[in-house]
């Protein structure tokens, strides 16, 4: 296959299999053939061939799994060694020689080559493995030319006929006795399918199932001739197995065993072009498959450095929204949400729409309309879609959806370390040894950095997990949770400020790292602040609900455990003291010295693919590109020459203050691109409402969403197959999204942004997305040095990339805090004001699931909906027992803020009192539930603690009954004239 | 937007700013809705404060003339 786009010949991007995995240890040297090669210690004799550019042929063995031995393919002589050994599994030593072709060893890797070809279909031609098979590739590559063996007992014929291939035996015995070793191909996975007939048994499949994934969901069946992969159990299919379709396996299959189905489908790629993941915060680097223009598959990117060839069900398989046939591909426009949508040219829906946003400002002033950037678009789509709102509108309304998620983090964080950001790079979880996951459920959030985690986890690391619900990583294959804090929801400050208390109280702290690196008085009277006994986990047990002596002893451990990294996600932010766990988190973090070095840090999980570079890019209302406040004279003025415009001094509208305003009157026209903030923010009667009084909003994504039924212009936008950027990840890496096709409406996003701005009398001339982020770059230290050459040559790099660190910062605060002296800050536990009662007796806490992405848009347009296909409510039996609901059933959820219906599931998952549920559906519309309580410093909504009541239902609420029907009338579209 | 709205958020700053060790936590409340909330609803607790200030909490009303 050909790569166009991974570039030129520097060595880490070549995507060759090395045969095992890369070692660090000290130089060895040794002869290869005659020639010489020094590599790491540890290292084997195949990955030392390799790097000569020899591939010693091979099947068992493949770079992303320790080294196995099984198939003995890959035998070499060593000088001065008996018999002939493994090069898989023979570690080089100094001076060793090595002889990769030698008759015995032809012979040898012919004969096993014979043998396995003997018990495999010779069905090639029609293979969808055809050109992309490791069999068929050694077979050339040791010359077989014949097999000696008549058809006996075998694996793949299903008539028992003796047929050489699957194609003969079916014309010859259509019905023919069946081969009681012959297991029919499942399909059952709607991405993948297993041919047992086709295994030649090597384990790759299941050793990455073990060592990459970390889901042992395979293992090898039978033994000796009757062994066979095997997902789960004797009952269980693929689908129905442990196995989360994460892609490993296939990844790892050397033959068409475990195969892709639109591989089988379309036939095998001919190009390939690596970009990123619009999926979760992890950022994953994947090679796009193509040919010419159509999308076979996506297979992650090996040399990508935030999944190091890793991937999930979603970034891997879950691609087929792109084509959906919700797709809108024209521009549309309408006067009123109560008329039909008219196709439009884009030429008359951007004049229609800079018409309507200024002719609102003329009537209703300049602070009258708005924008929200999202976290699924890009750096550079997002640059510009601030600075339509700063340099076009003059305004500052601008938001991201950051705003109802992780904006604590970065107030937290910008407070007590300096800069609103993460502190580490992934890679540094394989240096920890105490691992504290808060609010967070990376094996379902953020699938492939949990992959990291629990390979650390299996290498002795221990894990404390602070959650209300024992998520999967608390216990899970060859994992254990040391202790598990159930903490009630909303009492997150009470736990960590008791963890803070532990470790002052009993001198666990760090007084070397705290003295050089912290202001020492404000430590003092921090100190002073948790030591007070109503810190004590013992006096906080009542509030939160966690045994005392558990946070004790997870206190200790993660003080005086090693390396103690913090990992933590929503349930932390979304609370109305967010921003306050943050800063508790980062006192931990602190006080314990765990900052600054590899394997330690705070590691804020961001929800989306851009979250990090949506907040860089000066989305929210107070803050210029690079965190910089609106009110600074100096920053405001770096722009204003740029773009030639004044900019407002003042903070801006928050998405909530938006819809407070637009309901009270004063905020008329929002652009919003690629979010739905009618799905995906709180209280959807209040979104609802606020959308309404809107006269005019433009909704610029790829489908008719929620948003749109209140929308007058609907912009059609790209995929990010289609885009040319950059995404920032969690660990503020920033990656290249190279466009794989063009834009199938017509028009990057960037474009439809420029084409509105000028439309509103700009005069922007941008012509390339590169040109976008010379701009960044120009004006926003920590992105210096970043332009597209240089990450086209070296992959990635993370910010600040600059004179200071010109080849990025992986840790940041190594030598000291960004903002000087670390800032201890006091935690005092404040209640929400959302309080049970006997009317709401129940916690609600809301999550995501591993096979559906934020409110689903793309997921739900996917075929993973065959694993979660509507939201359902965790319920514990107890209180389901109380209300007479079964497994299965319908029940009504009920707040102060709406109602819903959904189904209910009982587990154990969930502590008596607390019930859970996902909101991925517009059907169920989780967020009809949620309050508008938010966060203190940020109006982030509290969505983890809502007061509920849950009681049996017949179905869908009338509610739900009249927002489908009103949903369906908005989305009709006038027929062509 | 609505005053029960502006007034509670207000008081959640200052039941967060009252905690801190200091004796500037007017003037901190006082430069948290400076940066974080724009002009207009920032006059709108004003007003609302100048007609009945009742609910706002002792530290808002402290914070109130250097907003």
């Amino acid at each position: 296959m050909k790569d166009f786009i991974i570039p030129n010949d520097r060595k880490i991007f070549d995507d060759r299999d090395m045969g095992t995995p890369a070692k660090q240890g000290a130089p060895v040297t040794l002869t290869v053939d005659g020639f010489e090669v020094t590599v790491p210690e540890g290292t084997s004799v195949m990955r030392a061939a390799a790097e000569l550019g020899m591939q010693i042929p091979k099947l068992c063995a493949t770079d992303s799994v320790e080294a196995f031995g099984s198939c003995r393919l890959c035998v070499v002589e060593i000088e001065g060694r008996r018999g002939t050994p493994a090069s898989c599994t023979t570690p080089v030593a100094e001076g060793m020689v090595v002889r990769t072709q030698s008759e015995k060893v032809k012979k040898i890797r012919k004969g096993v080559m014979e043998l396995y070809v003997s018990d495999h279909p010779l069905d090639c031609l029609t293979c969808g493995a055809n050109g992309d098979c490791e069999l068929q590739d050694m077979a050339g590559a040791v010359g077989l030319r014949d097999v000696r063996y008549e058809p006996g007992e075998n694996h793949y014929d299903p008539a028992g006929i003796g047929a050489r291939s699957q194609a003969e035996a079916r014309w010859r015995a259509p019905e023919g006795e069946a081969n009681p070793r012959y297991i029919p191909k499942d399909i059952s996975n709607p991405y993948f399918t297993y041919d047992p007939s086709k295994c030649i048994v090597c384990s790759r499949c299941v050793r990455a199932c073990e060592e990459v994934q970390g889901t042992f969901a395979l293992t090898i069946e039978g033994r000796g001739f009757e062994s066979r992969v095997s997902a789960g159990g004797p009952l269980d299919d693929f689908l129905t197995s442990d196995c989360v379709s994460c892609g490993a396996c296939v990844q790892a299959c050397p033959t068409a065993t475990l195969q892709e189905k639109s591989v089988i489908e379309l036939g095998t790629p001919e190009r390939s072009v690596v970009t990123t993941c619009a999926y979760c915060g992890v950022g994953c680097s994947f090679k796009a498959e193509l040919n010419g223009d159509e999308l076979v598959r996506m297979t992650p990117y090996k040399h990508g450095e935030a999944n190091r060839g890793h991937s999930c069900v979603k970034g891997r398989f879950a691609w087929g929204y792109a084509n959906h046939q919700d797709r809108i591909l024209n521009p549309m426009i309408r006067d009123s949400v109560d008329q039909p949508w008219k196709e439009v040219s884009w030429e008359e829906a951007i004049s229609f729409a800079a018409n309507k946003m200024r002719g609102l400002q003329e009537k209703y002033g300049r602070k009258s309309v708005g924008v929200i950037t999202s976290s699924r678009c890009t750096n550079e789509e997002t640059y510009l879609v601030q600075k339509l709102a700063r340099g076009v509108f003059m305004n500052n309304n601008t938001d991201t959806c950051a705003r109802v998620c992780h904006s604590p983090t970065g107030y937290g964080l910008g407070q007590t370390f300096g800069t609103s950001a993460g502190t580490q790079n992934f890679d540094s979880v394989m240096h920890t040894d105490v691992a504290v996951i808060i609010g967070a459920n990376p094996t379902d959030g953020h699938p492939v950095f949990a992959s990291r985690l629990k390979k650390r986890l299996r290498q002795g690391a221990k894990l404390i997990v602070i959650d209300p619900r024992r998520t999967d990583i608390v216990r899970s294959a060859h994992i254990e949770a040391s202790h598990h804090l159930p903490l009630r929801p909303g009492t997150n400050v009470a736990v960590v400020t008791a963890l803070a208390h532990v470790i002052v109280t009993e001198k666990l702290y760090d007084e070397t790292f705290i003295r050089e690196r912290c202001d020492w008085d404000e430590f003092q009277d921090y100190a002073a602040f948790v030591s007070d006994p109503r810190h004590s986990p013992e006096m906080t047990e009542v509030l939160t609900g966690v045994p005392a002596e558990e946070l004790r002893k997870a206190a200790r451990l993660y003080a005086t455990g090693g390396n103690g990294a913090i990992y933590y996600g929503l349930g932390v932010t979304e609370h109305s003291q967010g921003s306050t766990t943050v800063m508790g988190i980062a006192n931990l973090a602190m006080l314990t010295g765990n900052i600054g070095r590899e394997g330690v840090g705070v590691n804020p999980l961001r929800g989306q693919n851009n979250v990090q570079g949506s907040c860089d890019m000066g989305s929210f209302p107070h803050e210029l590109p690079g965190y910089r406040h609106v009110k600074g004279a100096e920053v405001r003025a770096i722009f204003e020459s740029k773009w030639g415009v004044t900019i407002d001094p003042e903070p801006g509208l928050r998405i909530p203050n938006m819809l407070d305003a637009a309901v009270s009157g004063s905020f008329k026209g929002l652009y919003c691109q690629g979010e739905d903030i009618l799905q995906s923010d709180p209280d959807t009667h209040h979104v609802a409402a606020g959308l309404a009084a809107m006269e005019c909003v433009i909704v610029h994504d790829l489908f008719l969403n929620e948003t749109a039924n209140y929308a007058h212009v609907f912009l059609p936008g790209s995929t990010f197959l289609e885009k040319d950027g950059t995404f920032t990840n969690a660990e503020r890496r920033i990656n290249r999204v190279r466009e794989v096709m063009k834009p199938k409406q017509g028009y990057a996003d960037w474009e439809v942004t420029q084409l509105l701005a000028n439309a509103m009398g700009a005069d922007w001339n941008y012509t390339h997305p590169s040109q976008i982020m010379e701009e960044i770059a120009e004006t926003t230290p920590g992105f210096a040095h970043v332009n597209y050459e240089m990450l086209d040559e070296r992959g990635s790099v993370q910010w600040p990339c600059n004179d200071d660190a010109p080849d990025g910062s992986p840790i940041m605060h190594v030598d000291g805090f960004v903002r000087g002296k670390g800032r201890f800050i006091n935690t005092e536990y404040v209640a929400t004001d959302e309080r049970t009662g006997p009317r709401f007796p129940l916690l609600l806490t809301t999550g995501r699931i591993l096979s559906q992405y934020n409110v689903g848009a793309q997921t739900r347009r996917t075929q993973n909906s065959i694993w979660h296909s509507e939201d359902v409510l965790e319920i514990h039996p107890h209180d389901a027992e109380v209300r007479g609901i079964k497994e299965g059933d319908w029940v009504k959820l009920a707040s102060r803020a709406g109602e819903t219906s959904l189904r209910a599931t009982l587990t154990d998952r969930v502590v008596p009192g607390v019930v859970y549920t996902t909101f991925h559906h517009p059907d169920t519309q989780a967020n009809v539930i949620t309050t508008d309580f938010s966060d203190w410093a940020t109006n982030c909504p509290e969505y983890k603690v809502t007061a509920v009541q849950v009681g049996l239902s017949n179905g869908p609420t009338d509610w739900q009954v009249e927002y489908n029907e009103q949903a369906e009338r908005s989305r009709r579209i006038e027929a062509a004239e | 937007m609505p005053h029960e709205k502006l007034i509670r958020m207000a008081n959640q700053i200052a039941t967060f700013f009252a905690t801190q060790p200091g004796s500037d936590q007017a003037e901190r409340v006082a430069a948290h809705l400076n940066d974080f909330w724009g002009p207009e609803m920032r006059a709108e607790l004003k007003a609302h404060a100048a007609q009945d200030d009742s609910d706002l909490s002792p530290l808002v009303k402290d914070a109130l003339p250097l907003i």
